[in-house]
């Protein structure tokens, strides 16, 4: 090795520990190195670009219908006109799964972004202040956790009527009891932290010590979940949609309704059901990855 | 409960003429848990310090030195414990204190170090924000001014481009230079006593005594008194002026630093002096380890905690609970709490 070659990893050694500028940056860091996170946020990113940009990518419109090239039973596979082949009302499966993505993307985002606001907001109440607030925040949380998500979802779809809102509203009351559970526990461990003393120790005030000390310190977990609940999010509006439990509307592209529809031709046409299945398994995955891979990032135990 | 307190007036001892800066009272900590004996963790402890003065406690893991701290500043949880007995302040009682006032108390009047520098500094906060935080809350000092401040001090702990490490992260410090920003922290009002617990036991040898080194210097330059909890009799050796052995609760041996080493007279000391290795011994002979451990221990009230484990254990230590009163060797302020304390023309060299 010659100097200059030597010098070169003494400076590339040093400059990490220069240029560190937070945790944040740290974080972004490891991720950047980690495969995983590599493909999870390729294909994160895959899918919001195609739902934003649904109408540019999809040769036709999701409801453009070619009723001359069906038939009861046979349905145009894969062609150079349709690339993934027409659905059993005639309409080109590629714009309706790409279309599909909104839907699925809109679902997951607002449901979670509900769920998460209220779930942090009980938390951060049942963890900032503890005692009889904490047992009356956490029994309310308890309730909510011991309804099963399906159930609570034919109740909302009952009451509010088979649409993509009481999905939503469905999804996201599932949310809240993981993220008000995960803040609270989270903030109470950082609450008995060392540092967490000693900033009492030199006087500083209690409401300080828990927004600018234990409150930073417990959000890496709930951003890991963040992740983690987009991606059970969209699962469970297939799911739903699956069941019948979605919108009404048959055309509105939502992937568990397509993959529903394609059950009683599941015989002639197997390729049909691959694709909405397809798509889902790919979104789902990257937010999953994605979240593993922030979630090691952000391990304090890697932070030495 | 009852005996301590009847000494008091006979024996003044160790207790200082005028009003101490810090006056520990009969200070009594119990833990209570559900469905659990309670503890008695600190039990009926009495303590002077005078300002400017250092006091060391000295004691195994569990015999109270921390809790005893963490009391007086009022801060332990509310729930399952039970503090009684009295801590005043400059005349002020800190057990009685309305929590606000307690917290200007802190941080400006008391200061306090902790064991694990690693572990006491808030992970996403820069070291100039940690420090700045207690400039504001204290001394009401902003922005830039208080950002000079905090360079100004992390300089005074030995910190070099004091400037530039005001925006570093704690992760990015090494242990030592941690424990340095922790002091500066803790000195950064200008206290009048600071408590530093176990401030060295995380760091290696090396950088313990540079810390201790500066804990010295700084104490000595303001003027600060500072109660030095420890379970290292070296360190204490170096630095106090009144050393307290902690057993089971409750102040064993209290002593100045001189006597206690030349002339210890609880078997508790003595053993714990016996246990520190030593240079100027051949190479190879066995250190000599207490017998037992923390745990074999007899409540008080039923005689000697230490005797299950006491080499010079009597008939008359077990029944009920030993005084403390002034040591046969008639050192002023040179207090045992033994029936049979060790002979006290024993040669015991100091370390």
């Amino acid at each position: 090795m010659s100097v200059a070659q030597f010098e070169a990893v003494e400076s590339s050694a040093v400059s990490p520990q220069e240029a560190a500028g937070g945790l944040g940056r740290d974080a972004l860091r490891r991720l950047r190195r980690s495969p995983t996170a590599i493909v999870g946020a390729v294909l994160v990113t895959l899918f919001v670009l195609v739902a934003v940009f649904a109408p540019l990518l999809a040769p036709y419109e999701p409801n453009f219908q070619r009723l001359d090239l069906i038939r009861p039973g046979v349905y145009p596979g894969p062609s150079s006109e349709f690339l993934l082949g027409l659905d059993q009302l005639g309409r080109d499966e590629l714009s309706r799964i790409i279309y599909g993505a909104r839907y699925s993307l809109l679902i997951g985002v607002v449901s979670l972004t509900l769920g998460a606001a209220v779930g942090i907001a009980l938390g951060l109440l049942a963890g900032a202040f503890g005692g009889w607030v904490d047992s009356l925040v956490m029994r309310i949380v308890d309730v909510m956790l011991a309804i099963p998500s399906l159930l609570l979802a034919i109740g909302v779809a009952a009451l509010l009527g088979r649409s993509i809102t009481s999905v939503m509203i469905a999804i996201a009351v599932v949310n809240v009891p993981i993220f008000a559970r995960l803040l609270r526990g989270s903030m109470l461990a950082q609450r008995r932290s060392d540092y967490a003393l000693a900033a009492r120790s030199l006087g500083v005030p209690r409401s300080r010590i828990v927004l600018q000390h234990v409150l930073p310190n417990s959000l890496s977990p709930v951003i890991v979940q963040g992740t983690l609940a987009l991606a059970t999010a969209i699962i469970e509006a297939a799911g739903l949609a699956y069941l019948g439990l979605g919108s009404a509307d048959p055309s509105i592209p939502e992937w568990g309704r397509m993959l529903a529809d394609t059950q009683n031709s599941l015989a002639t046409a197997p390729l049909l059901a691959l694709w909405p299945g397809l798509a889902i398994v790919l979104s789902v995955m990257g937010f999953y990855l994605l979240g593993e891979a922030l979630r090691e990032a952000l391990d304090p135990k890697l932070r030495r | 409960m009852t005996a301590p307190v009847a000494h008091r007036e006979s024996v003044p001892g160790h207790l200082l003429v005028g009003t101490p800066l810090l006056k520990v009272r009969d200070l009594t900590v119990t833990f209570a848990s559900r469905g659990r004996r309670p503890v008695r963790a600190v039990d009926g402890i009495d303590l002077d310090v005078a300002a400017g003065s250092t006091v060391g406690i000295v004691g195994e893991s569990g015999s109270g030195k921390s809790v005893t701290s963490l009391a007086a500043m009022g801060l332990l949880g509310k729930r399952g414990v039970t503090v009684t007995g009295s801590v005043e302040f400059d005349g002020e009682d800190l057990l009685n204190m309305p929590e606000d006032e307690l917290r200007s108390v802190r941080g400006r009047e008391i200061a306090m170090i902790f064991q694990d520098p690693m572990s006491s500094l808030n992970p996403v906060l820069t070291v100039g924000r940690q420090i700045t935080e207690i400039l504001e809350r204290h001394k009401g000092l902003k922005g830039q001014a208080a950002k000079d401040r905090a360079a100004e001090l992390l300089a005074s702990v030995g910190i070099g481009d004091s400037v530039r490490r005001l925006r570093s992260f704690p992760h990015q410090l090494s242990g030592g230079m941690r424990q340095r920003v922790m002091i500066a922290m803790a000195l950064a009002c200008e206290p009048r006593l600071l408590i530093a617990d176990e401030p060295t036991t995380a760091l290696d040898v090396t950088i313990s005594a540079q810390i201790l080194e500066l804990l010295r210097v700084l104490v000595k330059d303001t003027g600060t008194a500072l109660i030095l909890i420890t379970h290292d009799l070296g360190v204490v050796a170096g630095l106090c002026d009144q050393v307290h052995v902690m057993y089971s609760g409750r102040i064993v041996e209290s002593a100045p630093r001189r006597p206690l080493f030349a002339e210890p007279q609880h078997p508790y000391t003595t053993g714990l002096l016996a246990s520190v290795p030593r240079l100027d011994q051949p190479r190879g002979l066995p250190l000599l380890p207490i017998p037992g451990s923390p745990s074999d221990t007899l409540p008080w009230a039923q005689g000697c905690a230490f005797s299950p484990r006491c080499t010079r254990r009597v008939d008359a230590c077990v029944g009920h609970p030993p005084v403390i009163g002034p040591a046969p060797s008639r050192v002023p302020g040179h207090l045992v709490r033994c029936v049979n304390p060790v002979p006290y023309d024993v040669e015991e060299p100091t370390p």
